[in-house]
């Protein structure tokens, strides 16, 4: 064993508010910087607080909060839980699936402050405070999201244990280029794969039809 | 994945003093980091994450100067105009990781610092792969997508996007640590493990990429890929070059390789034959001949030596606004 | 005797349209639960560890660590001390847990020691395999001389490597028992063989195990048996009392859950100065890991040619047994066969559909061929476009063009189906088959809703467990002429009845009343009708409940299909990448019951098609025996973006209609790594004799080398 162990204290109070504000005001992650950037200014500026002040929780379970498919969730979970598992496992949001488990195949992807993500790659601590989308979030059978509509009228899916990453994927797609050209299909759906073969349908599925991206529900 | 704590600095300092307890390692994007663990192949007692660490992320053009921070997500790179509009090979280079989520997640640092894809590292045979009798399992093996400019026993690859490019620029790296900020070329933060147990960055602990800064005026750059799938895949072989001069005479030019060494490697006879030349498809032949000078593939991988060759023609070709294809 | 048929073309409301799959909108909304994902109440995670050596022997083990977890619930050993393990990957034991995690901490706690053994695990190397064993020599007419006499030889030696299944959804299930009762969520492809299999191995009567399926994510012939972790699932289950989920990790299931075997071949093929094929010596090889492999049929297709000798080397390794993969043996024996011909059109001068044509009389389908090379060919300008190899543009990117044809059975399978027409005029089947993702759900209730004349939306499909009648697993292409033949005869029986009880209303005999259009009238007078509610209040207070058995070849089903793909590519010769750009299919299939779904089939088998074609192989390392792409990142599936733009043409009316139903999720996965092939040889001008075409073997074939890998 090297290293120090760190203290275990799963339910130190306050850690999940905290995380939950910081993580919602980092969520934005926009680019710009007030300071200079990487130089003394903003090392300078940082100095002025204490080190102690970043409290290690874990390696027990740690109460968080998040948002998922727009309901408050709070739930306590390993650090080492990830995004993924804790969706499927705790909260039995199981649209989300689990494929290969290293951010390749894109059937976890979900929407985290509305930017698509391998769930399986991102542990839950880090979506403390900040909103995720499923495809279970887009739309209900009943009431299905436009994209969900075009993926059932182009047959695009077959055994469907890629479509809910699919879906996802194409929703963020198409709310970025609305009618994306070759290379944006190319950038917007590389990360996901499918074995049965339905990728006729979900090209035809982004290439046209499809009126709303992920932002209309 | 073993359990391991967590920690969520807010500053600079706070996270440099946390990484400094051994077993403590920075998580930033976790696309690569969380694979190792799950796999087992790298322990943790802490994760360090620098998600919400001032001052990381961000992306400022100033004349020249691109200074862009460690934390500043591929995508949030991509989608800044300033920055593509004064370094369009950006562009490529960040394309090339052909997944908006793994764009979205994973971030400039985190694609500086990722581990090796090695199939023998990422099976728990460590970086150098070496048998119980100290042969190399990668030569013996199949070496397929390893180096053919291996360093001694280390025979990966170096998977970066953007260290090609950033080191062609001749960019820097800023690394905050204990004993504060230091700066160094790019192609420094690299070296090759020659014992098991060493790594393939030269970080010490408690050390953090805060960013990096080039200087991008006044040259041209261009990245190649010879990707075998459009889709999600790593390039089999990547060049990067970046050139200095006038009209079609060239001063300077820097030539990198990525996919072909354990680090970006820095095909300097190749730079060096164009510098005082006119660029021409001769010349640029000959340089993309004196990048694969000294190759020494393996049973498996003698493919590449043509990918790399490939590869710098067709940036070099790129970078002189001389594309063909 | 009853008359079990199709309706006239004209009469078809549902047989041959183009309605959207019952299951789309749960499926794109994340609603519909997978076996994977039941959390039934109180549910442990399960986990196993599996040997790291490709042969070894077990020592010892110890698992007292594991048990003494807090959170570990059962520990079991599945393969103890003095086992010998003969591939990386296998079982050697298994932990529920609390949560997942705590299982995999577990795992990783049980010592084991090995004694590593010697292992062969290069399946191409047939000379160096231990265990190699010839399967003697098959000799038709006389070889030697029709190659002496013949116009043009050529000799090849080509292969395709072993690749996985890599169903998305893992190999696993959730196991619950209830007392002596167990209930089981598989992903199977055998929902109504599974609970015998169950039984025997878990000593209880069949008739208490549950098997329930209603979705699952892909099988393609790897998910046809409980597997040791069904079983050992269940035995975690019962010695937890508690639900136990165990689906395998991703490295688990690309190393052990299913890989197709590998084929290689030195094959001879000669012509006549007419092109026409008279001679075939082929020596081939291959593995299916530790169990090796039969013999691959050769030549394909073209299997009357006059002269052949067949010699087959069958070469175990020690890698996980293969199964069954989409169409068994055909994509390799139809890459090894059609390659060769491909290039003997080549050296006889020949265009190649012209030298197929020549031989068509050599199969057991020419005039199916014929019409389906002639579409094809239209469809992809091939007369204007074709060009014979060698360069044919400036710059590095080279275009080329190839064929293949191909054929697969197809019949229906054993299938039992109950159809119930309530009084109120609702519909149902209940089947157990089950809806692997080629649409078996919409099919059933296709054939329902034409039988009683109502809209798809108007019938309800229950399928999925094996409380409703045995229907057989789903393989080979045999579920939709199954469940199609058992549906259609039950629910024209059960509509038989309702006549009967309609008949005196409407003052005509039963056997001259239809249902059409939500109504039953009298045929040739609408107007001497009634709605299809009134017609089913007239059977009175309990419903009508019929069974419907598929007897096997009839009016309704057949087989034997004959199907044609044209593949283009672009090369790079400077980087040896190959993008397919455009793929071709023309495809018989019998009478189509849903021409979405039926397409989707198609594109689906091209898609992976593409994917043996130019990137997917399985990787064992030679000196450590794993895998070294147990993994979606080497393993390499095709993205949506390397696929080309696919068109699909499925042959329709006389002829191909009236043969009834026949499946179709085999054959358009047959011939796409033979037509890439020879595109990819038309383009560049030179054979690339293995599978993948990888820019390695591209480019060694550019430069003369051959070779695998």
């Amino acid at each position: 064993m090297k290293g120090r162990r760190v203290t275990d204290d799963a339910k130190r109070s306050g850690f999940s508010r905290r995380s939950f504000l910081r993580g919602g005001a980092a969520g934005a992650l926009s680019g710009g910087l007030a300071g200079g950037l990487l130089g003394g200014e903003a090392a300078g500026a940082a100095a002025a607080n204490d080190a102690d002040a970043a409290e290690t929780v874990g390696p027990g379970a740690v109460e968080i909060e998040l948002e998922v498919n727009g309901a408050a969730r709070r739930l306590a979970v390993e650090p080492r839980v990830t995004l993924l598992d804790g969706l499927r496992d705790r909260l039995d949001v199981t649209g989300p699936k689990r494929v290969c488990d290293r951010g390749t195949c894109g059937a976890c992807t979900v929407l985290e402050d509305g930017r698509p993500i391998y769930a399986c790659s991102r542990l839950m601590i880090e979506s403390a405070g900040r909103g995720i989308v499923t495809v279970e979030g887009l739309g209900s059978p009943d009431a299905m999201h436009d994209v969900q509509r075009a993926f059932v009228e182009n047959d695009a899916q077959q055994c469907g244990y890629c479509t809910p990453g699919f879906v996802v994927a194409a929703a963020a797609l198409l709310d970025r280029h609305p009618d994306p050209s070759e290379p944006e299909i190319e950038a917007g759906l590389g990360g996901n794969f499918c074995r049965c073969g339905t990728y006729k349908g979900i090209r035809d599925v982004v290439a046209g039809g499809v009126t709303g991206g992920a932002s209309r529900g | 994945m073993r359990p391991f704590a967590y920690a969520a600095p807010a500053t600079v300092e706070q996270a440099v003093s946390l990484l400094e307890a051994e077993g403590s390692e920075a998580l930033a994007g976790g696309t690569d980091l969380l694979g190792l663990l799950k796999d087992d192949v790298e322990r943790v007692d802490r994760l360090v994450a620098l998600r919400g660490v001032a001052g990381l992320s961000g992306i400022e053009v100033d004349g020249g100067a691109l200074r862009i921070g460690a934390m500043t997500t591929l995508q949030e790179l991509r989608d800044r105009e300033e920055a593509i509009a004064a370094l369009p090979a950006l562009a490529v280079a960040i394309d090339g990781v052909a997944s908006p989520q793994l764009r979205e997640m994973g971030t400039v640092g985190g694609d500086l610092l990722q581990r090796p894809r090695c199939w023998y590292y990422r099976r728990g045979f460590g970086l150098l792969a070496l048998a119980a009798d100290g042969s190399s399992m990668v030569a013996a093996g199949d070496n397929r997508y390893h180096a053919i400019f291996p360093e001694g026993e280390a025979r990966f690859v170096h998977p970066s996007g953007l260290a090609p490019l950033l080191v062609a620029l001749g960019a820097e790296a800023v690394v905050h640590g204990p004993a504060g900020e230091r700066r160094l070329p790019v192609e420094a933060l690299y070296r090759a493990p020659q014992a098991p147990g060493e790594r393939e960055n030269t970080l010490a602990p408690g050390e953090l990429l805060a960013g990096v800064e080039a200087n991008v005026g006044g040259s041209r750059s261009a990245v190649y890929e010879v990707r075998q799938r459009r889709s999600l895949d790593w390039p089999l072989m990547t060049a990067a070059v970046a050139l200095r001069g006038s009209g079609t005479r060239v001063e300077l030019a820097r030539i990198v390789l990525g996919h072909a060494a354990p680090a970006p490697y820095l095909a300097t006879a190749a730079g060096d034959s164009l510098a005082g030349r006119e660029l021409t498809a001769e010349t640029m032949a000959a340089a993309a001949e004196a990048a694969v000078e000294g190759a020494r593939p393996m049973s498996g991988n003698r493919y590449k030596v043509q990918l790399a060759r490939t590869a710098a023609k067709r940036a070099l070709e790129r970078a002189a606004g001389m594309e063909i294809r | 005797m009853a008359d079990y048929s199709w309706p006239e073309a004209d009469r078809r409301a549902q047989i041959g349209a183009r309605p959207a799959r019952l299951d789309g909108p749960v499926k794109s909304t994340g609603f519909a639960k997978y076996p994977s994902d039941q959390n039934p109440p109180g549910l442990l995670a399960a986990r196993i560890l599996t040997c790291p050596h490709a042969h070894a022997r077990i020592a010892g083990i110890d698992v007292s660590a594991a048990e003494a977890m807090p959170g570990v619930r059962v520990v079991q050993v599945i393969q103890g001390e003095g086992a010998e393990i003969q591939w990386a990957g296998d079982e050697i034991a298994a932990v529920a847990a609390e949560t997942e995690d705590i299982a995999r901490d577990a795992v990783r706690a049980i010592r084991v020691d090995y004694e590593v053994l010697p292992h062969f695990v290069t399946e191409e190397d047939r000379d160096r395999a231990p265990g190699a064993s010839a399967a003697g020599e098959r000799t038709e007419g006389d070889p030697d001389a029709a190659f002496a006499a013949a116009h043009r030889t050529v000799e090849r030696t080509l292969g395709m490597p072993q690749m996985a299944h890599m169903c998305l959804e893992p190999h696993g299930q959730v196991c619950s028992w209830d007392g002596d009762e167990l209930e089981v969520h598989a992903s199977t492809q055998a929902v109504s063989t599974l609970a015998g299999q169950f039984a025997t191995e878990l000593g209880v009567p069949a008739s208490q195990v549950r098997i329930r399926t209603e979705y699952m994510g892909g099988g393609f012939g790897s998910k046809f048996s409980p597997d040791r972790w069904g079983i050992v699932g269940a035995e975690l289950a019962r010695e937890a009392g508690a639900p136990v989920k165990l689906f395998l990790e991703r490295d688990q299931e690309v190393t052990v859950a299913g890989s197709r075997p590998s084929a290689f071949a030195c094959i001879r093929a000669a012509a006549d100065e007419q092109g026409k094929l008279v001679a075939w010596d082929s020596d081939s090889w291959g593995s299916g890991g530790l169990p090796g492999t039969g013999q691959t049929p050769l030549p394909y297709v073209f299997s009357r040619v006059p002269n052949r000798r067949l010699r087959h080397t069958s070469v175990p390794t020690n890698l996980a047994g293969s199964r069954a993969w989409r169409a068994p043996n055909h994509p390799q024996a139809c890459f090894l066969t059609m390659s060769v011909l491909d290039d003997l059109a080549d050296e006889l001068g020949l265009d190649p559909i012209d030298f197929l044509e020549r031989n068509l009389d050599l199969t057991g389908r020419a005039d199916t061929y014929r019409e389906e090379l002639a579409i094809a060919a239209e469809m992809a300008s091939w007369k204007e476009r074709w060009q014979p190899r060698g360069r044919t543009r400036e710059g590095a990117v080279q275009r080329g063009l190839g064929v293949s044809i191909h054929t697969w059975g197809g019949r229906g399978h054993s299938s039992n189906c109950d159809v119930t027409v309530h009084p109120d005029g609702a519909v149902e089947a209940r089947i157990g088959s089950q809806d692997i993702g080629t649409g078996t759900r919409t099919i059933v209730g296709q054939v329902l809703a034409e039988t009683f004349g109502l809209e798809l939306d108007q019938v309800k499909v229950s399928l999925g467990d094996n409380v409703y009648p045995q229907s057989g697993p789903s393989g080979g292409s045999s579920t939709v002429g199954g469940v199609t033949a058992s549906t259609r005869r039950a629910a024209q029986d059960a509509l038989r009845e309702v006549l009967v009880h309609v008949a005196p209303r409407l003052e005509a005999e039963p056997e001259r009343l239809v249902a059409e259009g939500g109504r039953v009238f009298v045929d040739g007078d609408p107007s001497r009708g009634i709605s299809w509610r009134e017609a089913a209040a007239s059977i009175g207070g309990a419903p009508i409940g019929v069974q419907g058995r598929n007897p096997g070849p009839g009016r309704l089903i057949s087989s034997g299909v004959g199907g044609v793909q044209i593949a283009e590519v672009e090369v790079d010769m400077e980087t040896g990448v190959v993008q397919v750009e455009r793929m071709i299919a023309v495809q018989d299939c019998g009478l189509i019951v849903n021409r979405r779904l039926a397409e989707s089939q198609v594109y689906g088998g091209l898609i992976m098609g593409v994917g043996y074609a130019l990137y997917e192989e399985w990787i064992p390392d030679p000196v450590s025996g794993r895998l070294l792409n147990a993994d979606m990142e080497f393993y390499k599936l095709a993205g949506l973006v390397d696929v080309g733009s696919l068109e699909v043409h499925m042959m329709t009316g006389p002829g191909y209609e009236d043969r009834g139903v026949i499946g179709l999720g085999e054959p358009p996965v047959i011939s796409p790594g033979a037509a890439i092939g020879n595109a990819v040889a038309n383009a560049i001008g030179v054979r690339v004799p293995y599978l993948p075409l990888t820019p390695d073997r591209v480019l060694d074939a550019l430069a003369g080398r051959g070779g695998p890998a």
